[in-house]
């Protein structure tokens, strides 16, 4: 602990000060009179934050530590802000990367670049974000239809699911400040979970312990509001959250299905444990120990059976034989880019492209909409007759960019269940909503553009319109559905008919609607902005004029990014331009934070914290084997410069232009300390699982660190393992989700759940292997 | 004077990723196909690395190109008449297939078909030449970012002399991206050193192409060529090699793998030549004068003589005007700032390179703290050695890759100091010997680099083109074994990786006989002897039209 003065006066009693001054006493910068421990200068290296002290950690030289700052610095003075860091993954993963994206952040607000164009962050990661948003969201999520949908953070639902959180080898005790005040005692990260779904902070699904159509009949029998009913089904201790005991079978998810992804091939984070506890596979290589009693959670119950196989079905949709293809039930054979039509967007790019379809679909394979529509179809058949039309429940968390925001005042944790407020849905749990499914005519109203848009309106980041216009615009564009459930309304029974109706939904590609949310803006923050929309008001993107080129979008409240007269998006210049305030507390950019659970771990202000310390939670993971030469290293998953996640990777020009199978690069240093030389094969282990691949050996990374690049699948070239004789792992082998208390936080201003937005992330990047020399004969 | 016109290209290497797209497509388009699945018309080296082939560069291993004999006469670095003639069974300078690398697949239909068992499936690899299961020991891209570079860098020929300034440790690493296809040289060795007269140079646009009716697979060319350029097709048994996409040329498009670059570095234009200093440029004594007489050989647009006599050697109007436009007489000859890959081969290459600028290494030892813009004191403590650059494109003349390097970071001064706001600083220009307008002009080339501005490729005229109605129909790719769709002749039976190597030579037996072995052969052993002993002794003979 270091004690260091600030500035302060007396008001009203309080004793105050400034963030900067606190911020400038957390970096060490002395000033004349003030108290307290400082360093002695940039070359100090015992105080933290010097050059000097940042060298011994991160091994660069403190003079170009110091000359980059400057350079930063003095580029930002002269060019107004235009001094940028542009990161891909990068720190991404690490278990504090909350703490390092703040510390990125401060450093740019602090020299201008925010919300400039050619300044600020670059983050060149989470491009699955797409522009023409409200569009989108209406149709991905049946906004048209039924309200609110369910969406879960993946982060804790893979973590609770694959029974990850059964093996911890320390607890979010372990990570509060010496200052805090005890909030996390006792508390496992499975707690933090449960306490952030009751709290209504992160969906949970499912959510209880009851099926929520049930949940309805009761409270219909009992002519009660089904919300009313299920507080006091909790209150009463019959009803339990799902979080709370996740490893009962009434709580196990059951089917899945996986469309445009491969979980189980590259990107499924702790792949071992969700081999054998979600898929309950017997290739399984996860040999790690249980938490121990002492650290096992204080309230999510403990079985000491440990469920296998959690999942009745998989079904994988894909174009390629992939790992998740291969452990599916199921495998559902899907069109290429080139045999549909669909639209490519991300939130950095200012275009909008159409895919089109050169050829059809060959043999079975079908597009997207059109294999969900068959699947809608047969469902809604044995629907119709097994389920009918039934009350469904949901249990939403408190919402960004919503009234929500205000629930959970000054950060404070009360819980209900501990007597500390009451139970009241949408303040202090989730908000509990009651909606109709009509189960019989789900494909029926896939197939059409339900009536809510005209109704209820669209809304995104505070700003909402109705684009009563618009839908009535395609009922001629794309023609009307006569009889059933969607009688009247536009049709998207073909998937141009969808990616019409998202561009004419957008803001970003129909300028009617742009204006429109910025109207709506405009007397939220009572500034002008609609002139922002104005000159492009006109313009309405079709899908055809994106098949004939790719359109740049145009400027939409549905982002903060301002396009117009030839200039790209750069995120915050509304924001900055316009005085739009941010989406925080305070409506500025915020280096402080002052919520319970982030003081309690110290992240009050943008800090350095660590990576774990994996050896002192997880022990050693060496086998220290007689005689065999073994080398334990930091182990990295970045993304690889070939690959969108798993895409291409097992394509055979790609796996002829590099190597051929799956790689670990090592440095030379660590391969001599084993006796490994460049394209032999090694087997990379620790207690999550076994890679076999071949080593590269390359200068190009520092000893102490090896890395697997993103996306290393199992099913090309990955011969069994010496360890174990399983087929060697995929890159998620050796990893295991990590979570940090403070990510559950939810309820509280900016730190609100937003679907692919704000929530948990899963951190691995701490993590450790040792990598040996295995037999050169391998078995496949 | 003889006015000649030739499609060159220039790579910015600023800006290559190393991302292969470039590889790919051209493979996709090019060399997709039986027997050349080790072909790779462009690939794309990370240097310092030996690339593909393996130390291709060196010609003391391969006697690739031209040198100077005692006289100073031009002659083929792999000897002419009579050592040909010996070797003509047995040519020691052929790569073999493990300089490449042994192409692969894998056995993919395993995932689609294994039966339920206890492991899941896995796809191995099988040998393309074999079909056998094999091990993968090397590949057309083995070193991609530095990977085995301890092991392997070292051999790279370009490190030669270096010495000491080169640590292959990580706080010291460098590395940039060397992309490859055919240079189309002025001076063809692989043109001279073929025996049949398969291999010729486009009269109309100075494409090096191999006509695949006349080849005899004897495979000079493939050894002939420094650049490891023609390969070697062993379904066909016959050579092949980058066709400068000459289909998309003609209409005036850019070729694949320009089209295609991620980077957007690539340059496609004309060059007018005078035919009739090829060879004497390309005799220049001194290595690092070759430079300069290739520059010399080449004739400015702007000339009213030069345009005079192009017209009256037969070219086209439009295609004198597109000269004048080209983006690669722009950075080769204007601004200087391109340069060609390995003069010292003496073949006169027509893809030429701008050098990589680097970060300052140590920046807080070498450079004062003054202003952070002031680049000219850090260009010898670039992180890519200037020698090394000096190696690749300028015969080690570190001189000349100091000039350009000093013209690039002039450029990005300049242009910083006026995007700033400041006054531009017209001495920057000058003290790289540029004037402002042509720093901008530049500048637009390099950096702002529209498409329209990067491709300035004039069409072929189809009435000069008297064949053409005879090929009405026919696509012109659909040799046998050929990329070609209309009607192409299916591959025939795997090769073994022996009939890649050089037993059938060995054995005396003619290469495309053996291969080609469905379509009797009706003329015998084709050998231009006269032609061949002339072709080794001077520099390449024009194709007649
Ligand atoms: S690089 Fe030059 S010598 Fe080699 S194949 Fe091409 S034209 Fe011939
Ligand atoms: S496509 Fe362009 S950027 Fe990519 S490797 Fe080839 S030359 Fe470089």
């Amino acid at each position: 602990m270091l004690r260091r003065g600030v500035p302060a006066i007396r008001v009203a009693g309080c004793l105050v000060t400034t963030v900067f001054d606190l911020m400038l006493a957390q970096y060490g910068v002395e000033r004349e009179g003030l108290p307290g421990d400082w360093p002695a200068g940039y070359d100090d290296p015992e105080q933290p934050y010097t050059p000097a002290w940042q060298e011994e950690i991160t091994s660069v030289d403190a003079r170009l530590a110091i000359r980059i700052a400057r350079e930063f610095a003095r580029n930002a003075e002269q060019t107004n802000g235009r001094s940028m860091i542009c990161m891909g993954a990068g720190t991404n993963h690490w278990y504090h990367s909350d703490q390092t994206y703040r510390t990125f952040l401060s450093l740019l607000v602090l020299c201008g670049c925010e919300g400039v164009n050619g300044g600020g962050w670059a983050h060149y990661v989470g491009q699955e974000k797409v522009r023409p948003f409200t569009g989108w969201q209406s149709l991905a999520f049946a906004l048209d239809w039924t309200r609110p949908p369910r969406q879960q953070a993946a982060t804790p639902f893979w973590y609770m699911a694959s029974d990850q959180w059964r093996y911890e080898g320390f607890s979010a005790e372990e990570l509060a400040s010496p200052l805090g005040r005890g909030l996390f005692t006792g508390r496992q990260f499975a707690d933090c979970n449960a306490l952030a779904a009751r709290l209504g902070w992160m969906p949970s699904f499912p959510s209880f312990d009851r099926n929520p159509l049930d949940l309805t009949d009761e409270a219909k029998r009992a002519g009660v509001p089904a919300a009313e009913h299920v507080v006091r089904e909790l209150r009463e201790g019959r009803l339990h959250f799902a979080a709370e005991d996740p490893d009962a079978p009434e709580n196990f998810p059951r089917v899945l299905t996986v469309w445009r992804a491969n979980v189980l091939g590259s990107s499924g984070k702790g792949h071992e444990y969700i081999l054998k506890h979600l898929l309950g596979t017997t290739e399984s290589a996860q040999s790690a120990d249980e938490t121990p009693p002492e650290l096992r959670p204080a309230e999510v119950v403990w079985r000491d059976e440990a469920p296998e196989g959690k999942l009745d079905l998989l079904t994988t949709i894909d174009f390629r034989m992939t790992g998740n293809c291969l452990f599916s039930d199921v495998v559902l054979p899907a069109a290429t880019w080139y045999e549909k039509y669909d639209l490519s967007s991300t939130d950095m790019h200012p275009f909008v492209h159409a895919f089109s379809q050169a050829i059809p679909p060959p043999w079975e394979a079908k597009t997207d909409w059109g294999a969900f529509q068959r699947i809608g179809a047969s469902f809604s058949r044995l629907a119709a007759k097994h389920l009918g039309v039934r009350r469904d429940l949901i249990a939403a968390p408190l919402l960004h960019d919503t009234p929500d925001e205000i629930a959970q005042p000054y950060g404070e944790v009360r819980d209900w269940k501990a007597g500390e407020c009451e139970p009241v849905p949408g303040r202090t749990m989730p908000k509990l909503i009651e909606v109709e499914r009509d189960y019989g005519a789900v494909a029926e109203k896939m197939a059409a553009l339900g009536p809510l848009l005209e109704e209820q309106g669209n809304a995104v980041k505070g700003a909402s319109w109705k684009p009563v216009e618009e839908v009535d615009y395609l009922r001629r564009k794309n023609g009307v559905v006569r009889g059933g459930a969607g009688d009247g309304q536009p049709s998207l029974e073909l998937a141009e008919q969808a990616c019409e109706a998202i561009l004419a939904l957008s803001g970003t590609t129909n300028g009617r609607i742009a204006v429109e949310g910025f109207r709506s803006l405009e007397k939220r923050v009572g500034l002008p902005l609609a002139d922002l929309a104005e000159p492009r008001a006109g313009d309405r993107i079709t899908f055809q004029d994106t098949q004939t080129q790719p359109r740049t979008v145009l400027t939409s409240p549905e982002w903060s990014g301002i396009e117009a007269h030839g200039r790209r998006y750069a995120p915050f210049t509304i924001n900055v331009e316009r005085l739009k305030p941010w989406h925080t507390l305070s409506g500025r950019q915020h280096f402080y934070l002052d919520h319970a659970w982030i003081q309690e771990l110290g992240d009050g202000l943008p800090t350095f914290h660590p990576p774990l310390h994996y050896r002192r939670h997880f022990g050693e993971q060496g086998l220290r084997e007689e005689g065999r030469l073994e080398v334990t290293l930091r182990y990295l998953t970045p993304h690889s410069k070939w690959s969108i996640h798993s895409e291409y990777q097992d394509n055979l020009h790609m796996l002829t232009l590099f190597r051929g199978g799956p790689v670990i690069w090592m440095s030379r240093e660590d391969a001599e300390r084993i006796g490994v030389r460049d394209n032999d094969w090694i087997e990379a282990y620790n207690r999550n699982g076994v890679i076999a691949c071949r080593a590269v050996v390359t200068h190009r990374v520092p000893e102490g660190t090896c890395l697997m690049y993103h996306a290393k699948d199992r099913h090309v070239n990955v011969p069994r393992t010496e360890l174990n004789d399983k087929r060697g792992g995929t890159n998620n082998s050796l990893t295991r989700i990590v979570m940090k208390p403070s990510h559950f936080i939810g309820g509280y201003a900016q730190l609100c759940f937003g679907f692919n937005y704000y929530g948990p992330t899963g951190s691995q990047r701490d993590e450790v292997t040792v990598i040996r020399k295995r037999s050169q004969e391998v078995v496949y | 004077m003889h006015v000649k016109a030739q499609v060159g290209m220039v790579m910015n290497l600023d800006k290559c990723i190393g991302c292969h797209t470039c590889s790919v497509t051209c493979k996709q388009v090019w060399t997709n196909r039986h027997g050349a699945e080790y072909i790779w018309f462009n690939n794309v080296e990370t240097k310092p690395g030996v690339g593909y082939p393996k130390r291709w560069e060196d010609q003391e291993e391969w006697q690739g190109g031209w040198e100077l004999d005692r006289k100073g006469r031009l002659r083929l670095k792999a000897g002419g008449r009579l050592k040909k003639l010996l070797q003509i069974f047995w040519n020691p300078d052929l790569p073999e297939i493990d300089d490449y690398y042994e192409p692969w697949t894998y056995d993919y239909e395993k995932l689609t078909t294994a039966p339920l068992s206890e492991h899941d499936p896995v796809a191995r690899p099988k040998s393309q030449l074999t079909g056998k299961d094999m091990s993968i020991k090397w590949g057309p891209n083995w070193d991609d970012d530095l990977a085995g570079a301890p092991e392997h860098a070292l051999r790279d020929p370009d490190l030669e002399g270096l010495g000491e300034q080169v640590k292959l440790e990580y706080e010291q690493a460098f590395m940039f991206y060397l992309p490859r296809i055919c240079e189309h040289c002025l001076n063809p060795s692989c043109v001279a050193s073929c025996p049949s007269g398969a291999m010729y140079k486009r009269e109309e646009d100075g494409i090096v192409l191999v006509d695949q009716e006349k080849c005899r697979g004897w495979r000079f060319c493939v050894s002939g060529c420094p650049y490891k350029k023609v390969y070697f097709n062993h379904n066909t048994g016959k050579a092949e090699k980058c066709t400068l996409c000459y289909p998309r040329i003609e209409a005036g498009q850019p070729t694949i793998c320009s089209e295609t670059c991620v980077g957007r570095l690539r340059y496609l234009g004309l060059v007018l030549y005078d035919a009739d200093r090829v060879e004497e440029a390309a005799s220049t004594p001194d290595e690092k004068d070759l430079l300069d007489a290739q520059l010399g050989v080449f004739l400015d647009p702007e000339d009213p003589e030069v345009r005079a006599q192009a017209s009256r050697d037969g070219i086209p109007d439009d295609w004198i005007e597109a000269a004048r436009r080209s983006p690669v007489h722009a950075l080769a000859l204007r601004y200087r700032v391109a340069l060609p890959l390995h003069p010292e081969f003496r073949t006169l290459p027509m893809v030429w390179y701008v050098p990589p600028l680097s970060p300052v290494a140590n920046a807080f030892e070498h450079a004062e703290p003054g202003d952070p813009d002031d680049v000219f004191p850090a260009i010898d403590a670039l992180r890519i050695p200037v020698d090394y650059l000096a190696n690749l494109l300028s015969a080690g003349d570190a001189e000349v890759i100091r000039g350009v390097l000093k013209r690039l970071a002039a450029m990005r001064s300049y242009m910083r100091r006026k995007e700033v706001g400041r006054r531009p600083d017209a001495g920057l220009a000058e003290a790289a010997g540029m004037e402002p307008a042509d720093v901008e002009a530049m500048y637009r080339l390099l950096a702002i680099a529209k498409y329209e501005d990067r491709y300035v490729i004039p069409q072929a005229h189809t009435e000069l083109a008297g064949r053409l109605m005879e090929q009405q129909g026919t696509c012109g790719l659909d040799f046998e074994g050929g990329p070609g769709n209309c009607g192409a002749v299916p591959a025939s039976e795997p090769a073994t990786n022996e009939s890649f190597m050089l037993t059938d030579m060995a054995e005396g037996r003619m290469p495309a006989e053996a291969a080609a072995n469905d379509e009797p052969d009706d003329q015998p052993l084709r050998l231009n002897i006269v032609e061949m002993l002339e072709r080794g002794s001077r520099a390449a003979p024009e194709a007649e039209a």
